[in-house]
């Protein structure tokens, strides 16, 4: 069986579901002739049509408004950012209308919101950020953010049979460099379900994205160097979170890293160590930590970069801080 | 759609001879008596609105339509029952012609459980899409994209559907409104935008709002079919909202609509309108008042008898009373709805607290004593009526 990079695993998923589903369709900027800025729509259009690939105009608002207007109808868009740092121009018609659609006026918006995110590719300001945060804020919305070429297909896939509207995160760092090996048949991974990335007794690191590589990377290092033995969970839903999973692997290891490429302040690592001091302080044996980009605008410059961004290096010297409490 | 008036017959004129009376815009005797009834539907409904409101039983504020009755009624009046509509806060007649009931709308602002969004939201913001009509919501300009996205379903599967959506003069100035137009004309959507100029939004005047002359000059810029037309001209309305519709169904795209009216009430019911310049609102009310123009045109060019319009009135007196009795005996919402219906599927939907452990599912049994009651015209309900003024 053959191997698929993380981006070609998106491809295939909107190709399935396109061939399953009439109602699928795309939309977005250059996703039809050009196939996309990063050529994940590539071939879409050949295969069916510029009626249900649609190139739009450079205009998220009438995008992903179209979208929902489309998804009240019994139609299942799927919509294209350009660059996810691009959401924020539709973050009014998500939170204010998309979110509260059904809970308001019993309109479902069966949509996804699809996009490359996050850094390490020296993309600057405005193509590197994580956005993720100020959606799992608004109820009504569904986050997700895979980290493998297998998860990226199923999570899509389920994504676009949802109900609800579900915003996709692709890390664009993991598009060329993540292969997978895809599971036969109509392969789906449900949504809100966590994953072990590595089993671990001594501590946890709780992660999502290309994070969940360096927290990988880390923990071998910290086998090898410290002989600790190191949980990795893969959240791979941010909305609804695995409390499941998050308390699992507190109670078995009693010290907890959470880790995200993220600013720190108001990021995702901020609410799940609130819910392990809710549900779980008895079973700590040390302050949860966090390791995040620090809290500036993401700079161009290589070592400004690696320097903001959480490198292996940053994961390894928590964690033994940590494991040292 | 809902009940309409029955049919009239041609009328007997005064010298007991048949006459062929000819209606404009292609309408017939029974539909000239129809729009009638429902611009005066919608009037006598908003005048009971403001009985209940000073009665302190419509929660939150009251948005009114008086003196745009006209523009909703005539331009609604030209969909087909399988079309759809976005209204905004001032066309709760456009809702009426759709098929929404009073009964709702007075269940929507009294926030009553059985109300259409089960206490969830305001005046007339919901929508039914079996009847055709989506509801607004408050950051203005929005729901051009979403009706964009609503007609680009019909021509994806080749439906012969159309939609309107009504824009204010306010909303002209958002950059929703821009997106959504341009994408619409450009997919060459079964689109038709009626613009409602009525002279303020909010606070703010036209000539605050825009240095364009006139809001159909837009439609150039869009490359898109523009027409202005006397809103309070209730047939004025219809037709020029009909030629724009006639052409979405034709596949011809999207059209723009400025429909020129006059917002008689504030903003919501507590807006004292200082703003306004003296005489202003009196003069659109002695001369222009869309329902007083359409009786004397009933009257006159169309020879209805006085009989015939007061059985309208007083048919719409009855219903009235009918759907006041109806909603104000409807159950307030009870509590613990309010956590559910978020998502389409259960489990997340809950918050960690509720989900964890203690309770799954919602238990009337539990409910203390009081849950599910609205007390009367106390503290918490003018708390909430302050609140919602700001929307």
């Amino acid at each position: 069986m053959t191997e698929i990079t993380y981006l070609e695993a998106i491809r295939e998923a909107l190709f399935e579901e396109m061939e399953r589903d009439d109602d699928v369709f795309c939309l977005g900027e250059d996703i039809a002739a050009y196939g996309g800025a990063f050529k994940v729509t590539e071939g879409l259009s050949q295969r069916f049509g510029e009626q249900r690939v649609i190139d739009t105009p450079i205009s998220e608002v009438g995008i992903v408004g179209a979208a929902a207007g489309a998804a009240h109808m019994g139609m299942r868009p799927v919509v294209e950012m350009q660059f996810i740092d691009f959401i924020a121009n539709a973050y009014d018609m998500l939170t204010n209308y998309v979110a509260t659609a059904r809970y308001r006026a019993n309109l479902p918006c069966p949509m996804v919101v699809r996009g490359p995110s996050g850094g390490y590719v020296r993309g600057g300001p405005f193509h590197s950020q994580n956005p993720e945060a100020g959606f799992i804020h608004t109820p009504g919305l569904k986050v997700v953010y895979p980290s493998t070429a297998e998860d990226a297909k199923g999570l899509l896939k389920s994504a676009i049979r949802d109900e609800d509207c579900v915003l996709f995160f692709e890390h664009k760092y993991l598009y060329r460099r993540i292969k997978g090996t895809m599971p036969t048949g109509d392969h789906t991974v449900p949504i809100g379900k966590a994953r072990l990335a590595r089993e671990g007794r001594d501590l946890s690191i709780i992660t999502y994205a290309a994070m969940v590589w360096k927290a990988l990377e880390a923990a071998d290092q910290l086998e090898k160097e410290d002989g600790l033995s190191v949980d990795v969970v893969d959240l791979r839903t941010l909305s609804p979170l695995d409390d499941e999973a998050i308390e699992a692997t507190t109670r078995k290891t009693n010290r907890v890293l959470v880790v995200h490429e993220d600013t720190r302040t108001g990021g995702i690592a901020g609410e799940i160590v609130a819910r392990i001091n809710e549900s779980c302080f008895a079973w700590l044996d040390a302050p949860v930590l966090r390791v995040t980009a620090h809290d500036v605008p993401l700079p161009y410059a290589p070592q400004l970069e690696d320097f903001v961004l959480p490198q292996t290096s940053d994961i390894v010297t928590a964690a033994r801080a940590l494991a040292a409490y | 759609m809902a009940t309409r008036v029955p049919a009239g017959g041609k009328r007997a004129a005064r010298d007991g001879k048949r006459h062929e009376t000819t209606y404009p815009a292609g309408l017939t005797r029974e539909q000239v008596l129809e729009l009638y009834y429902w611009m005066r539907l919608t009037r006598t409904l908003e005048e009971r609105l403001v009985a209940l409101y000073r009665q302190t039983k419509v929660v939150g504020g009251l948005f009114r339509s008086l003196g745009q009755e006209a523009d909703a009624v005539g331009s609604a009046f030209a969909l087909r029952p399988e079309d759809v509509l976005s209204p905004l806060i001032r066309n709760l007649g456009s809702m009426l012609v759709k098929g929404a009931t009073p009964v709702e709308i007075l269940r929507q602002y009294m926030a009553k459980g059985d109300s259409p969004t089960r206490g969830r939201e305001l005046n007339i913001h919901f929508g039914d899409t079996a009847r055709g009509y989506i509801g607004q919501i408050s950051p203005l300009g929005d729901m051009v994209p979403v009706m964009a996205g609503v007609t680009l379903s019909f021509k994806m599967r080749g439906e012969k559907r159309v939609g309107l959506v009504y824009v204010g003069d306010g909303a002209t100035s958002t950059g929703a409104f821009h997106e959504g137009i341009n994408f619409a004309a450009v997919q060459r959507c079964p689109l038709v935008i009626v613009v409602e100029n009525n002279g303020y939004a909010y606070s703010t005047p036209t000539r605050k709002q825009t240095l364009a002359k006139q809001f159909v000059d837009k439609a150039i810029g869009y490359g898109i079919p523009g027409e202005q037309a006397d809103g309070n001209d209730v047939i004025a309305a219809y037709e020029v909202t009909k030629r724009a519709v006639d052409r979405a169904r034709a596949g011809e795209g999207v059209s723009l609509v400025e429909l020129m009216t006059y917002r008689r009430k504030g903003h919501a019911e507590h807006d004292n309108q200082s703003y306004v310049p003296a005489g202003e609102i009196d003069r659109w009310a002695k001369q222009n008042d869309p329902v007083d123009r359409y009786v004397a045109r009933l009257r006159g060019e169309f020879a209805f008898s006085d009989a015939e319009i007061s059985d309208v009135d007083e048919r719409v007196r009855r219903e009235i009373d009918d759907a006041t009795d109806v909603a104000e005996h409807s159950a307030a919402p009870e509590p613990l709805d309010a956590l559910v219906g978020i998502y389409a599927s259960p489990p997340a939907e809950q918050p960690l607290w509720f989900r964890r452990g203690k309770r799954t599912t919602v238990d009337s049994s539990e409910r203390a004593e009081g849950w599910g009651t609205f007390p009367a015209s106390n503290g918490a309900a003018s708390e909430g009526r302050a609140a919602r003024e700001n929307d």
